[in-house]
């Protein structure tokens, strides 16, 4: 199983190395090369240099044989740009792209992409975890 | 008529200033603060200070009006393909212009279906060719939604078309010839048009077409 994972900042080296770790073939981009360090001293997969959106890069990543593509770029846009040529011009099988902003992923969501927006899944576990605090009832104290 | 325009640089500026001297209504969005600050000198009220690729950005900006037109002209590509995006599937605008700052990324913006776009390298370049031609058939323009392009060809003594009439050409299926340039002036060529050495001829093809029109024309 061969996965290109575009985006190597903490989400996207600790994604690529779990996913190496479970025995996937995966490849790395990023357009900073020191990236590379956040894979450790032996990455065994590959890592290339350059933008996400590079035809000619991805093609030289593998997109072409590739089962899935993991989108984590620090910008939305260039993530859905990505997640949808992988899917429409290169039928990667599985496209997963995050997306900060709720609103840009409940929009691309809707037409298909699958997208993970941890902005979302922030708010909700707040929301959660604000709901299920113990409130002490106040003790009023009389004179 | 109600333009947004997205991208306040020197393009986006421009197309603003020019669409109110036209006595449109406009709204111009930018995101970098400096710039916008700079521009709200001059475009007051109808500046406003944003994302463009976020929704309540474009919102603000009457996006669910809808605009009779969008303009997305950032120097960002992915920027500007996610505006058009949202404004023509999301809020239904009709029509929508997008910049292409890298012509590596039209494919991208064909894929997505925003069209149309401009991208000034792409079109420096088809003058470069134009003017310094080093190939035979050089393409002039595209017509994307047309599905057509038009193709400039130098006849030259060699050329089997040369002494021949257009009527006689064996010209392939979906390619005509428009005009003759001969001597500095122009001619819309018709069948009784007689080829000769020199000539700059005009063609409109169904792309795909290049190599037979290029044998039938030049024999290469």
């Amino acid at each position: 199983m061969k996965a290109l994972i575009v985006g190597c900042g903490r989400v996207g080296s600790s994604v690529a190395l779990q996913l190496q770790r479970e025995g996937w073939d995966v490849t790395v981009v990023d357009e900073n090369e020191d990236a590379l360090t956040r894979l450790g001293e032996n990455w065994p997969g590959t890592f290339l240099v350059g933008q996400g959106i590079d035809v000619d890069l991805l093609r030289e990543a593998g997109i072409e044989e590739a089962d899935a593509l993991v989108a984590v770029t620090d910008g939305d846009n260039t993530n859905v740009v990505i997640g949808q040529v992988a899917q429409k011009r290169f039928d990667v099988g599985c496209v997963i792209v995050r997306v900060l902003d709720p609103a840009r992923a409940d929009f691309y969501s809707e037409r298909g992409l699958r997208t993970i927006s941890p902005t979302k899944t922030a708010i909700a576990s707040l929301m959660d975890a604000v709901r299920s605090c113990e409130i002490p009832t106040p003790v009023r104290i009389s004179r | 008529m109600y333009a947004i325009v997205c991208g306040g640089g020197k393009v986006g500026a421009n197309v603003a200033r020019s669409l109110l001297r036209l006595g449109h209504e406009v709204t111009l969005i930018e995101k970098r603060r400096d710039r916008f600050e700079r521009l709200e000198d001059e475009f007051e009220h109808q500046v406003q200070r944003g994302d463009a690729t976020e929704l309540h950005v474009l919102e603000r900006a009457g996006i669910a009006r809808p605009p009779d037109i969008v303009l997305a002209l950032t120097g960002d590509d992915e920027d500007n393909l996610v505006t058009s995006q949202v404004a023509k599937e999301k809020y239904g605008v009709q029509q929508v212009i997008a910049r292409v700052n890298d012509p590596r990324n039209q494919a991208h913006f064909d894929l997505l279906g925003i069209s149309p776009t401009v991208c000034a390298t792409s079109g420096i370049m088809a003058l470069v060719e134009h003017e310094v031609p080093e190939h035979d058939m050089i393409h002039l323009l595209e017509l994307r939604k047309e599905n057509l392009e038009i193709v400039e060809v130098q006849i030259d003594r060699d050329s089997p078309s040369a002494g021949k009439r257009v009527e006689n050409l064996e010209l392939p299926e979906g390619a005509r010839l428009i005009s003759v340039m001969r001597g500095g002036r122009a001619e819309i060529a018709d069948g009784a048009t007689q080829l000769e050495e020199g000539d700059q001829v005009l063609a409109i093809l169904e792309p795909g077409k290049e190599d037979e029109l290029r044998r039938v024309l030049l024999r290469r």
